[in-house]
């Protein structure tokens, strides 16, 4: 505890004021409140266990199930299957720290001290908004990269196994001849013929492990955006989970077809596309890659833009 | 010199002390504190929005697409249908709230006022889950019923909605074929069998479906009070109930259906169903409610215990 | 040196501030009493941009806040001490701050050794008492060593050497010719520390003035006389035109006369005095009786307990 004399405390003198306090000071702010909350090590720590674990899990799966079920060679997407649970769950992981970047400011009052230090609210906003992508972009970038990897190791021997280096080839179409099996043998030994090949290019995998990454980053912001609306966590996550998530599973529940025109314009659509590395099996109702990625882009430029606007105009 | 009024107020004296605080009042209580936060009408009035609002886009799109698509009248199960974004997303909602009826006592320090002015924990705990839990029923039922009827309205131009009052007929196939105008002309629709949806099935579908999210919502207070952190209880209500079944599905086949029908979501979409039969997988209508309810009781019983032994 | 000019405030159809004009000097201690809902936060959140006026200007040093060009340096603001993240280290937490206005590192360092949090500046900020809350917001204003200090109701939560500390730090920040501008409840507290008064009542101004000039308006000055002859020191004094009173026994408050007129007259009648002392009315008194009328929420004076179980 301080005693009654603080002032034999002597202040040294600050360097003299040059220019004024901008992006540059606001984003070494930014990147500060980041590194210091544990929610942040939670959640990003989180993103590459579950992504490169799950990884593993899913191609080791697969990987057994291509010895009983040859068939399944077929149209076999390595790159796709390592990186599901990446930019499946990713998404879900990534809003959590999205939303937080800005709802925890409102739940813990903490807005009222950073815009009482920097009252330009426009650049506090960007600079959030830069540090948050900055950041999930090179961690999503890395557990992309690492969740490839490990699945192509579990995949590996069976022929089906991408790589970011050279072309392979799957079979396009299979046969599947099983014999010696009945009701209550099971299916006995089967043998697969198979015809035709599918290219995967290594420019293929590269844009499918680099565009997963983006997508997460761009989920990541337009989380960002909803919070700076909402102003509150909880609502935030479940608002941007809702959307990008259940919405989803509702349409595929739903026993028509109808729906395949509306998922194109929704923000998630892009997963099921960015990670196709065989051409020709991704969906059909659903535009390609990069202009599907563009979509998502969208969302998030318009959900941040009108976070943007409310911080401004909002009293703290 | 100061010129405040001293004792002229006089309270009145209480009356006399009869009994102990007890359930009934912690009830009101509890009943206080949840109708006088936005948080809960934001909550309830999202469930509404959400249920009965994607509700009408997905039934008139799926009415909208039979002319072009009759063969999808085949096997059409109207009341799922409807009740679909009622169950899938009305539990995600409603997660939030169960989660916050518990953690927000924490957040707030609330916790600290509630439990001095009641030190009995037990009957603190069990108000909140009967209130909580009573509201949640009563709006979910209503929820489920609104989404049902509008939904049946918007499908009754097809001739495949389903009805509280009478059995609704489907056709069992449809077969769509070449017209008289060749393959230019307009096709020609034959309809094969019926299957038929009868009223009782609807009921217990949609008052299932009601079921399904109230338990779903003592899931999410459960948890919330094991985890006491908002933004945790509902990530762990997001984990079980969507996260898990889907890592779970991406298993090989012959785990999959052994662990699925242990999980807590499979009940919606098995209570949901009138036409045809569900999936063999699944266990059915009510002992997979009956699953989902284990979770809640699991959940809520250990909350309590927390509740009880932990430090406020 | 902070100028504010016809600001008023709006919430709703609420007017928080009405019209305020008023210019706080540097170089002295200037402190802001209003009684509860009086406007004084909202004044405060005003200067520093958090909210946003309706009508009126507000200029630090003649310019906006937000066109400061390093608003640290101008201004330390402590307005909640709780406005932090509790998950965030005292030192994490100025850092940030800190990088915002592209201040040194080192300065972290010497404003937590300042205000003595340098042994903690590693933990968590959660588990800070109120008072090292405090101290930890009065080291984030002093980091861009401003010019302007704001500080509201810093007392709040800091034991008697706490508050004696502050005390001697406003005067300090005051003495080197900064501007302090401190708002408080603590009246007593503000009678040591405050050089100049604002005073406002339902959003309104009522006085600006210096501390010595508020206090002398106030009709709370007496002279206290203790006398063995109490009856006849008070015939003497009406005699003369003053107003006596009788306290404890021998005690007599004498108003309307100058303690030297008091004492000639004892000596002209010969009466014995034991003490002769002039009261200045307290800053609470003449607070009290000036806002008298511009209290928002008026608590009742409790009433003597009545016999407990009597049940009338």
């Amino acid at each position: 505890m301080a005693t009654a004399t603080p002032l034999n405390v002597r202040l040294s003198s600050l360097p003299p004021a040059v220019g004024q306090a901008g992006l540059r000071g606001a984003i070494a702010s930014e990147f500060t409140k980041l590194r210091s909350v544990r929610s942040t090590y939670w959640t990003l720590g989180s993103l590459f266990l579950v992504s490169v674990g799950l990884s593993a899990a899913i191609c080791a799966g697969t990987a057994a199930n291509l010895v009983n079920n040859p068939g399944n060679k077929a149209q076999f997407d390595a790159t796709q299957h390592a990186l599901l649970a990446f930019f499946f769950l990713g998404e879900l992981i990534i809003t959590v720290i999205g939303a937080m970047v800005i709802t925890s400011e409102y739940s813990t009052g903490m807005v009222r001290t950073s815009l009482s230090a920097q009252p330009r609210r426009g650049v506090v906003y960007a600079a959030k908004a830069i540090t948050l992508a900055a950041v999930t972009l090179v961690i999503s970038i890395i557990t992309s990269f690492i969740a490839f990897f490990v699945g192509q190791i579990l995949l590996s021997g069976k022929g089906v196994a991408a790589s970011l280096f050279h072309t392979i080839t799957v079979p396009a179409n299979a046969n599947v001849n099983c014999t010696g099996g009945g009701p209550g043998v099971g299916p006995g030994t089967c043998t697969a013929t198979f015809s035709g090949t599918d290219v995967v290019t290594a420019s293929a995998v590269l844009t499918a492990i680099i565009g997963c990454a983006l997508f997460v980053t761009l989920i990541a912001l337009l989380a960002f955006g909803v919070g700076a609306i909402i102003r509150h966590t909880a609502g935030a996550i479940t608002t941007v989970i809702g959307l990008v998530f259940v919405i989803p599973i509702v349409e595929n529940a739903l026993p028509s077809n109808w729906h395949n025109d509306i998922m194109r314009f929704l923000p998630d659509a892009a997963n099921q596309v960015i990670s196709v590395t065989v051409a020709g099996t991704d969906p059909t109702h659903l535009w390609s890659a990069w202009p599907q990625l563009g979509v998502t882009a969208l969302w998030a430029a318009v959900l941040v833009g009108i976070g943007a606007y409310l911080f401004r105009k909002r009293d703290a | 010199m100061a010129t405040t009024t001293t004792s002229d107020v006089r309270l009145a004296p209480l009356p006399p002390a009869a009994g102990r605080a007890g359930l009934r009042g912690a009830i009101a209580s509890e009943f206080t504190k949840i109708r006088s936060v936005r948080s809960t009408y934001w909550t309830l009035g999202a469930l509404l929005l959400v249920a009965i609002g994607i509700g009408i886009a997905v039934t008139a799109g799926i009415d909208g697409n039979f002319a072009n698509n009759p063969g999808q009248k085949g096997a059409f199960d109207a009341t799922q249908t409807s009740l679909i974004p009622f169950f899938e997303l009305g539990q995600l909602v409603i997660a939030v709230l169960g989660a916050m009826v518990i953690t927000s006592e924490y957040s707030t320090g609330m916790i600290r006022t509630s439990l001095a002015a009641q030190p009995r924990r037990g009957v603190v705990y069990a108000a909140k889950a009967i209130v909580f839990g009573s509201i949640t029923l009563v709006v979910s039922l209503v929820t489920s019923f609104i989404a049902f009827l509008v939904g049946q309205a918007l499908l009754s131009g097809s001739g495949v909605s389903a009805s509280l009052l009478h059995g609704a007929k489907v056709p069992a196939n449809v077969m769509v074929g070449p017209g008289p105008g060749g393959p230019n002309g307009p096709p020609a629709v034959t309809y094969q069998g019926h299957l038929v949806a009868s009223a009782s099935t609807v009921l217990t579908a949609v008052i299932g479906c009601a079921l399904f999210v109230t338990i779903v919502a003592l899931i999410a207070f459960g948890v919330g009070a094991i985890i006491r952190h908002t933004a945790g209880a509902i990530c762990t209500v997001i984990a079980m109930m969507f996260v898990v079944p889907l890592i779970t599905a991406a298993l090989p086949n012959t785990w999959r259906w052994d662990i699925l029908r242990f999980l807590p979501d499979g009940a919606g979409r098995v209570i949901s169903v009138t036409i045809g039969g569900t999936n063999p997988h699944l266990w059915s209508a009510w002992p997979q409610l009956g699953v989902t309810a284990l979770y809640a009781v699991a959940l809520v019983g250990i909350g309590a215990y927390l509740f009880r032994k932990r430090d406020a | 040196m902070i100028e504010v000019r016809g600001l008023t405030k709006r919430y709703g159809a609420k007017i928080a501030v009405d019209d305020l004009t008023f210019g706080i000097e540097p170089g002295k201690v200037t402190g802001f009493l209003g009684p509860n809902g009086a406007g004084k936060t909202t004044t405060m959140r005003c200067i520093l941009g958090l909210d946003y006026a309706n009508e009126g200007t507000v200029t630090v040093d003649g310019k906006v806040y937000s066109d400061l060009a390093y608003p640290m340096r101008d201004v330390g603001a402590l307005l909640d001490a709780k406005a932090v993240h509790g998950g965030r280290s005292a030192y994490n937490h100025l850092l940030c701050l800190a990088q915002t206005n592209n201040l040194p590192r080192r300065r972290v360092n010497e404003v937590l050794e300042l205000v003595g949090l340098s042994e903690v500046a590693r933990k968590r900020s959660k588990g800070f008492s109120l008072g090292m809350s405090q101290r930890l917001g009065i080291a984030a204003t002093m980091l861009g060593d401003p010019k302007v200090l704001m500080f509201d109701e810093p007392v709040n939560g800091l034991d008697p050497e706490g508050i004696l500390w502050i005390r001697n730090l406003m005067k300090a920040l005051a003495s080197e010719g900064r501007t302090v501008f401190v708002s408080s409840h603590l009246m007593s507290e503000m009678e040591y520390t405050a050089d100049h008064l604002i005073v406002i009542g339902r959003g309104k101004l009522i006085a600006d003035c210096s501390m010595s000039e508020f206090i002398s308006r106030s009709s709370g000055a007496s002279v206290r006389v203790r006398t063995p002859m109490a009856d006849e020191l008070i015939k003497a004094v009406t005699a003369r035109g003053g107003v006596a009173g009788t306290g404890d026994d021998d005690v007599v408050e004498v108003r309307g006369m100058t303690a030297p007129e008091v004492g000639d007259v004892a000596f002209e009648q010969a009466i014995r005095l034991h003490e002769l002392t002039t009261v200045r009315a307290s800053l609470e008194e003449a607070f009290m009786e000036l806002t008298a009328s511009s209290v928002e929420y008026r608590a009742e004076a409790p009433v003597a307990a009545t016999t407990i179980g009597s049940g009338v």
